[in-house]
């Protein structure tokens, strides 16, 4: 019944998780100022419906979903709207964004439309769908896919995974919460159950979270003697700490022996997959009527005084928590390196002005002095990138066309199925900066591509002018010969009547339309 | 002996002959195809920098050795590197007299200024302008190509140049660069 | 090559070329120490010679392309090459036999490519091969383990030998050195002599040539060293030895009289040492796992092919060169199947 499979390759990593896991869950102060992205969320961003100057309370709309695969956004603190600006926000590329800047009061009053559902078991299936979506639940576990979207599957599902496998180092969010909150995971999930109507449900947390295990199992129990739902039918599984089994296609091969196609999505192969914090911002919104405002964020790194799981209000900038954290003194990380995410997905924040959005799962802290710039060396093609691939590509051959921009190449070896998850650059001993290469291979491609529709549609619609001008000119022509022909037959008219009316018929025909319309 | 050889070497050049001709009739092929695989690589901004009337006619001019394949600026350096693979040339840089390659743009209109002379809209190779006489003008942003040749017949001056997007979908990964040393 | 741009992973690798080559080398020397046992000292100068001249070949190299020689001779491939064609080499070589071969190594077939990574052929094999070819009288004349249990060479005399190439007391050559095993094997095979008459000869040892199975045995026990190490994986060295002893073992059984044993094959010449240590060669080899069986196994076969019908007594070389050329189309046609792909459809 328990029967585990394997995933090829994967990496065994040293966690440092005892780094910020031992600490119970904090509570930060409020920061002065909260910067909201509009987009926080995979899809369409969001429409901004508050005003400069407008009052804002704790859990209102600011911000709305603007179509299916997109999330609204809302106020994690009470205050005033004090900006509607670009600020830079937590990308590599350090690109500013739209934001919504909220003055916090201090008060953090709540909107008066958040209380408690009632009866939130009475719902039915649609209400509590778009209840998710309306509070902008999105996947919390890093992709930040909208909730809502994927909790209506086309197919019938076999199994529902609630992944608390936190693969990474450093990163102990997930864990903090399986251990404070196991009752919320487990009645979220079971929310999650009625949408999705699974034959088994599966919560997966990695062998290293021992105590996560526990509490959760006991929260069952718990519920169990309570007598709410059935509670039975839900197994806590622990699964081998191999990074990265908290990937989805690797945990939901794990859990269920099943490979999710190419390119596809896992209800395809009957399985729904949500993270554990997914879970209960679910429960949250449901239960509580809380839509997402703060999320659980592991500030942690060696040098960290306080490093621990902060329940961080969205928006708030990073430097506020490492000021709480005591992670910076000197200020500015000029410093300290800092890392969204963990160490082998995590990007650079260019910064530490950007805010905690909704992907934030760790900020980890890393003195300057101890990043090492690597040194590559030519590829030896010892194939070592290969057997540590999680999704069977040949890295080595990948990293060739990469650097050689030989796009049909780049696909005929499947870059785009890459989920950049670093195994490949961590096993590389000419130390390449592999993932660097397909990310940057990917973005390239993507510019190529576009590039050719758009030289395509350039050369359909400048072949369409040519031949409209073309034509124009030939009913010119026609035109021209036709008033010379009729010229000529009227001179012999004339010669042969040699009579009066001769000027008026020339002149209405003179008006060849040069200027144009589209 | 002899006979029978002559026999046999006629009658394989007259099937031969009639293979041939039946293949240059049946698989015969339209066009000019290297005109079109060169066209293809072209990024088909119609600027008319390479000083030919559209990069259809510079991709002729090319076919025809009249042209050279650095005189393309959109292009760039890549698109020089893919028609030198193309025709089995030696990569070149950009011949400067045309121009610089420069990030990609787009125009827009001033519509306040606009008095709608329409000399814009005869003037734009793809058609990417729309409006009347006298009607304000506006650009379709998605079709530009960024040729700017719209600017010079402006009597007005109310075209300007902007960059053609910004914003996380615009950015890429750049290219990972070995430092020095 | 450091890279100006941060991105994940942000944990720095473990492993690195340095380390690999220093494994193999490692993984080498149980080996080289038996054949300095069997064979005397002229192997301890065959790997000195190889080893200065390959390094300083490599340097050389780098430093006319305006390379940085001293961090490219920190990946000690230079050395592995050296080393492994040193142990190819007849015990007795004249030094400049060495030395020619490990120019031809180094700068032929690695650094005319483009140094590490970018070498299509294995490149002790071509330097191995090109002297072969070049010096075959040179390239045969080995000494078998009872000579020099009879005359033993001194470190001096063994020096002398390799330097001036003249042998001490007014030893004749022909008492010293004598063919391998292997080529032995051939010669008589040709003459239609039975394996039974043939296995008399002093030469032969319990199953392979004398002091050869020794050999083979501490080389194989430094190739478990790199598989334990995950510094190469069992696909090529069980794909070698494997094919090898099957196809022979299939001969064998047809006709005993005219087909050594199987482990005749496998512990005599190189077998061993390509199973592990040439054949492994990540360059010029196959990287996927399908690949490399594959590859492993043609490399068996084509030892067999060339030491039973072809011109030359062991066909290590030959074969790993062959293949070689062969590995790219192999890697081509063993692409894994990607995570959920479904090529039947």
């Amino acid at each position: 019944m328990n029967k585990l499979w394997r995933f090829n390759g994967g990496v065994k990593l040293s966690g440092f998780k005892s780094l910020s896991n031992a600490a119970g869950v904090k509570r930060p102060p409020l920061p002065k100022r909260l910067y909201l992205p509009l987009q926080q969320h995979i899809g369409a961003p969001a429409e901004a419906l508050v005003e400069v100057g407008d009052k804002v309370y704790k859990g209102q709309l600011i911000a709305a979903s603007s179509s299916f695969i997109s999330a609204p956004v809302h106020a994690s603190s009470s205050g005033t709207v004090v900006e509607l600006k670009k600020h830079i926000i937590a990308h590599p590329s350090g690109i500013a964004e739209d934001c919504i800047v909220i003055e916090t009061d201090g008060k953090d009053e709540w909107h008066s439309s958040i209380s408690a559902l009632s009866n939130p078991d009475a719902l039915d299936l649609d209400e509590l769908r778009s209840r998710i979506s309306e509070a902008g639940v999105v996947g919390l576990g890093g992709a930040v896919f909208p909730s809502g979207a994927k909790l209506k599957p086309t197919r019938s599902i076999d199994t529902l995974v609630i992944n608390g496998a936190e693969c990474e180092p450093y990163i102990t969010c997930d864990d903090r919460l399986m251990r404070t909150r196991p009752r919320e995971i487990i009645r979220g999930l079971l929310l999650l159950r009625r949408l999705v109507n699974p034959t088994e449900c599966i919560i997966a947390v990695e062998d290293n979270k021992p105590e996560a295990v526990q509490h959760l199992r006991r929260a069952i129990d718990e519920l169990k003697s309570e007598g709410i739902g059935s509670v039975s039918t839900v197994r806590v599984v622990a699964v081998p700490t191999l990074f990265p089994a908290g990937g989805e296609k690797q945990l939901i091969k794990v859990l269920t022996g099943k490979a999710v196609p190419q390119r596809g999505l896992p209800y395809e192969v009957g399985v729904v997959c949500l993270n554990v914090g997914t879970t209960a911002a679910v429960y949250d919104a449901i239960y509580e009527g809380k839509p997402l405002i703060s999320r659980l964020v592991t500030i942690t790194g060696p040098n960290v005084k306080h490093a621990a799981n902060y329940e961080v209000p969205i928006g708030t900038p990073v430097q506020h928590m490492l000021d709480i954290a005591g992670a910076d003194d000197t200020g500015g990380g000029e410093q300290n390196r800092l890392i969204m995410g963990g160490p082998m997905m995590g990007h650079v924040l260019p910064n530490a002005q950007v805010p905690v959005v909704k992907a934030t799962n760790c900020i980890l802290v890393e003195p300057k002095a101890d990043v090492v710039p690597t040194t590559a060396m030519p590829c030896i093609r010892c194939g070592s990138c290969a057997d540590v691939c999680p999704m069977h590509l040949l890295p080595q051959q990948l990293y060739w066309h990469a650097r050689g921009k030989a796009f049909d190449k780049l696909d005929h070896h499947n870059l785009a199925d890459c989920i950049e998850c670093g195994c490949c650059a961590v096993a590389c001993p000419s130390k390449i900066p592999l993932v660097h290469y397909f990310r940057f291979a990917k973005t390239e491609k993507k510019e190529f591509d576009a590039k050719a529709i758009f030289a395509d549609q350039s050369r359909v619609r400048m072949q369409i002018r040519e031949a409209r001008i073309a034509q124009r000119e030939r009913e010119l022509e026609e035109r021209k010969a036709k008033r010379k022909a009729d010229r000529l037959k009227k001179k012999k008219a004339k010669a042969a009547a040699a009579a009066a009316s001769a000027n008026a018929s020339v002149d209405d025909q003179d008006q060849a339309s040069n200027g144009v319309s589209v | 002996m002899i006979l029978s050889a002559i026999v046999v070497l006629t009658l394989l050049a007259i099937l031969f002959g009639l293979l041939l001709g039946y293949a240059e009739k049946h698989f015969h092929i339209e066009g000019d195809p290297v005109v079109d695989q060169i066209d293809a690589l072209l990024p088909q901004t119609q600027c008319g920098q390479c000083d030919y009337p559209g990069c259809r006619p510079y991709a002729e001019a090319i076919a025809d050795g009249e042209a050279d394949i650095n005189q393309c600026p959109p292009g760039g350096q890549p698109g020089i590197v893919a028609l030198a693979e193309l025709l089995g040339r030696e990569p070149k840089p950009l011949n400067e007299s045309h121009g610089e390659e420069s990030i990609k743009t787009v125009v827009i209109i001033d519509e306040k200024i606009c008095i709608g002379c329409t000399l814009c809209i005869q003037a734009c190779p793809v058609d990417a302008i729309v409006g009347a006489t006298k009607q304000m003008h506006t650009i379709i942003k998605d079709e530009c190509t960024g040729c700017d040749l719209c600017i010079p017949p402006c009597p007005v001056e109310c075209i300007y140049v902007i960059p053609r997007d910004t914003g996380l979908d615009a950015w890429s990964w750049p290219e990972p660069r070995a430092l020095q040393g | 090559m450091k890279f100006e741009l941060d991105t994940s992973p942000h944990l720095q690798p473990t492993a690195s070329v340095h380390r690999v080559m220093l494994h193999v080398l490692l993984g080498l020397i149980p080996g080289a120490i038996a054949m300095i046992w069997f064979f005397g000292w002229g192997v301890w100068f065959n790997i000195v010679i190889a080893i200065v001249t390959a390094t300083g070949a490599e340097a050389m190299m780098i430093r006319s392309r305006g390379g940085d020689a001293r961090a490219t001779l920190h990946d000690l491939s230079a050395v592995v090459t050296a080393v492994l064609l040193a142990l190819a080499l007849p015990p007795l070589a004249p030094w400049w036999l060495t030395v020619t071969g490990s120019l031809f190594a180094i700068i032929i077939t690695k650094q005319l490519f483009g140094g590490l990574g970018f070498n299509p052929f294995n490149p002790a094999m071509a330097g191995y091969a090109a002297l072969l070819i070049s010096f075959p009288r040179e390239m045969t004349q080995w000494i078998p383990p009872s000579m020099i249990a009879e005359h033993p060479l001194g470190l001096w005399d063994t020096l002398v030998v390799t330097f001036a190439g003249s042998l001490p007391d007014q030893l004749p050559w022909d008492a010293v050195t004598a063919a391998t095993p292997l080529d032995l094997m051939k010669t008589r095979l040709g003459l239609m002599d039975t394996i039974g008459e043939i296995r008399s000869n002093i030469l032969f040892g319990d199953f392979g040539g004398r002091g050869w199975e020794w050999v083979g045995n501490w080389f194989f026990v430094g190739g478990l060293w790199l598989l334990y190490k995950r510094i190469i994986t069992w696909h090529i060295p069980v794909a070698v030895l494997g094919s090898l002893f099957t196809i022979s073992l299939l001969f064998y059984l047809t006709n005993p009289d005219a087909h050594p044993t199987p482990l005749f094959h496998i512990f005599s010449g190189g077998a061993v040492v390509c199973a592990f240590f040439i054949a492994t060669d990540p360059v010029s080899g196959c990287a996927s796992a399908k690949g490399r069986l594959l590859f492993g196994a043609c490399v068996g076969i084509l030892i067999f092919v060339i030491r039973t019908w072809g011109g030359y007594p062991d066909g290590v070389a030959f074969a790993v060169l062959l293949m070689n050329l062969a590995a790219p189309s192999i890697d081509y046609f063993t692409r894994p199947r990607v995570f959920g792909e479904d090529r039947g459809s």
